[in-house]
């Protein structure tokens, strides 16, 4: 809809919009773009996600003025902006904690997905271009890791560049690559500084194609029917605006709670002791958040027909992600909503538990039973993904599904009488 | 790292797994003790650090523990927060004097030269950090059995347990039982990771400091308040954290009720 106003505002935009279609672009996304009138708070976390996003981006700017990062001062510098700089501390523990924060919503969201078919027709380039970003995220989060220099930074980084020298012939090269020499020193800090700067731009990339390929086809729902009429959507703007508001006021504040009154429960003590390559720290252990698929990593202490076990756990933990790439063709159901199909929802519940299970395992030493579990539980993750997921599509008898939205959510007879709203 | 956040979730699967998890067998030379947990004034949401205590603690710090243990990210300014005047910091930094008792004030070098091209040694001052009591770390070694003692600055958000382990290790000295055999020059501490400690028992006598105050120096007072010293040493914002932290949360309680609200209203056309 044209700005249509007669005021000097009004005539300024109607130029603007001539040239460059952007508040015409913006009002048909916020109140032409039909959504599905029945989202749940489970729809929240994607535009959640991309708030983080941006908290993400402003507090590492202002990081990135203070702080070195030269292998001698890094651990220093850190010091100081926590110290000396004015509310330093305020944002470096906004950043810290924002990511594990943005963790915790991207891995909801990406449950989410799962839970309602978000990845079906039409919405696989979606669905992929999802996995594209997470898998950046993975990168921009363990390079970051990194920058403080302290003991387990500087002990992950050494352990998780070495799974490279796994892959055969070239895998030494790659390492030395990445290091920038023969062991994680200097060169290595700058480099994974340089891209810790660059990949949250290419992740903002990804996010635009990520909306668009959104706005194609629209949000799926939690009945994972399509949209069939007026009915069924509302404007996106002032119910959607509103309702992610709220959502937001309330991640804000588990936020605030982390972030001012427990600002280093999700951290390890080892990193605030400065990294020494002469001192390897009792146990190396990755932030939370890379827990299950390094359990799927330590999984296999066995070679598999010849090929080393380190190589196979090294493909399997890529595989567990790479997984999700081809999921819209693993699954042969139809149907998206796991409301409607009785196993597959039973199943998901597994899978869920199955993950946290694998982020226990990679918390502990692998010694005794834990190794036994974590092979069982690497075991079903991919037991699911190849197994399950196409034999269930193929067996289930799904319920009935609604004739549309506006029938499930306001009964058959007000759906006609709410077409027009 | 011990994570919380999983062991949390797993708690009720591992209750489901046997077998998981305890150790074999007990030996008494190796097995870790359950850290005691203190009361400490800083715990909680709404903790604060007390000044007498930060005080009497720094006390202990610079009489006892600046004999071996550096204090490099911390500067002499910083003392004003804890209730200092800056003339007595001026007093405290041209005073200091890290290393063995009794030995004169320290010497610092200024970084740059001067405009004859001499480096020139003076006093400390309120901006310089806490001189460390040995010039690098071989020298450290060196005077201490080969053994390095931490710098200090951290230690309490370094060590799995807080100040739990810093109190700990203070007041953890006791003979070793007489089926462990101690390494030469060293020490049985019940929390420290293996017992075998090579810092001598730092705090041996009540009355090892005098509190200007009256405050009775027992062992057990003179460790809570250096412990307390060093988490302020570790976590210098943390009252400012915590009181806007407070403010914070109120604000975002009384946004998250009015959006809510908006939200049913705006909704309710809908329904």
């Amino acid at each position: 809809m044209p700005v249509t106003g007669t005021g000097r505002i009004s005539r300024i935009v109607r130029w603007v919009d001539y040239r460059l279609p952007f508040v015409a672009q913006l009002e048909h996304e916020l109140n032409e773009y039909p959504t599905p009138r029945n989202l749940n708070y489970w729809w929240n976390f994607g535009s959640l996600a991309g708030i983080m996003l941006v908290i993400m981006i402003v507090s590492g700017i202002v990081l990135a003025m203070h702080y070195t990062p030269e292998s001698t001062m890094a651990f220093d510098s850190v010091e100081r902006i926590m110290r000396d700089v004015n509310y330093g501390w305020l944002l470096r523990y906004i950043h810290m904690n924002g990511a594990s924060m943005f963790f915790v919503l991207v891995y909801i969201h990406i449950f989410r997905g799962l839970y309602y078919g978000s990845y079906k027709y039409p919405r696989e380039l979606l669905w992929m271009l999802g996995v594209v970003i997470l898998l950046l995220m993975m990168a921009t989060a363990f390079m970051g890791y990194v920058l403080p220099w302290g003991q387990m930074s500087y002990w992950g980084a050494t352990v998780i560049t070495n799974l490279f020298s796994a892959i055969p012939i070239f895998g030494q090269k790659i390492v030395t690559l990445l290091w920038g020499g023969f062991t994680v020193a200097n060169p290595t800090l700058n480099r994974f500084f340089s891209l810790h700067y660059l990949l949250p731009f290419v992740i903002v990339a990804v996010v635009m194609l990520h909306l668009v390929a959104l706005h194609q086809h629209g949000s799926n729902n939690p009945l994972g029917i399509d949209h069939k009429g007026p009915q069924d959507s509302i404007p996106f703007h002032p119910y959607y605006t509103i309702k992610d508001l709220f959502g937001l006021t309330v991640f804000l504040l588990i936020f605030s709670v982390v972030v001012f009154f427990y600002p280093n429960f999700l951290g390890d003590p080892q990193n605030y002791i400065p990294a020494n390559p002469l001192q390897t720290p009792p146990d190396i252990v990755p932030e939370w958040y890379f827990l299950p698929f390094y359990a799927i990593l330590r999984s296999m202490t066995f070679n598999v027909m010849g090929i080393p076990s380190k190589l196979v756990g090294v493909i399997l933990m890529f595989s567990s992600i790479l997984l999700l790439f081809v999921l819209p063709w693993l699954d042969t159901s139809r149907v998206r909503s796991a409301t409607f199909r009785p196993i597959y929802k039973k199943i998901y519940w597994l899978l869920v538990a199955d993950v946290l299970f694998l982020g226990y395992v990679g918390a502990h030493p692998p010694a005794g039973a834990i190794v036994v579990y974590g092979q069982l539980a690497t075991f079903y993750y991919f037991f699911h993904f190849l197994i399950l997921i196409p034999l269930i599509g193929k067996i289930e008898r799904p319920r009935p599904l609604p004739t549309s939205i506006g029938a499930a959510v306001l009964g058959p007879g007000a759906a006609e009488a709410a077409g027009g709203e | 790292m011990v994570n919380r956040f999983f062991t949390l979730i797993a708690a009720g699967i591992l209750a489901l797994a046997p077998g998981l998890g305890g150790p074999a067998r007990a030996d008494q030379c190796t097995d870790e003790m359950p850290l005691p947990h203190q009361q400490w004034s800083f715990e909680g949401p709404l903790g604060t650090y007390d000044e007498a205590t930060l005080q009497h603690g720094f006390q202990v710090y610079k009489e006892v523990c600046a004999v071996c243990h550096a204090l490099k990210h911390v500067a002499f300014r910083d003392l004003t927060e804890i209730g200092y005047s800056e003339d007595q910091v001026k007093g405290i930094a041209a005073q200091f004097a890290p290393g063995p008792p009794g030995g004169p004030p320290v010497q610092v070098t200024d970084a740059q030269p001067n405009d004859q091209g001499q480096m020139v040694q003076r006093s400390a001052r309120p901006s310089d950090p806490f001189v460390p009591p040995f010039p690098n770390d071989q020298a450290a070694r060196a005077a201490n059995n080969g053994a390095l003692p931490p710098d200090m600055s951290l230690l309490v958000k370094a060590r799995e347990g807080g100040p739990d382990y810093v109190y700990g290790i203070a007041t953890g000295f006791k003979d070793a039982p007489a089926s462990c055999k101690l390494g030469s020059n060293m020490y049985w501490n019940d929390y420290f990771p293996g017992h075998q400690i090579a810092m001598p028992p730092p705090l041996t006598t009540d009355g090892q400091v005098t509190y200007a105050d009256g405050t009775k120096p027992t062992i057990k007072q003179m460790a809570a308040d250096v412990t307390t010293f060093l988490a302020w040493a570790s976590e210098p914002n943390l009252n400012e954290r915590h009181r806007m932290g407070a403010k914070v949360i109120l604000f975002l309680l009384v946004a998250a009720g009015l959006f809510y609200a908006a939200k049913r209203r705006i909704w309710a056309k809908i329904h």
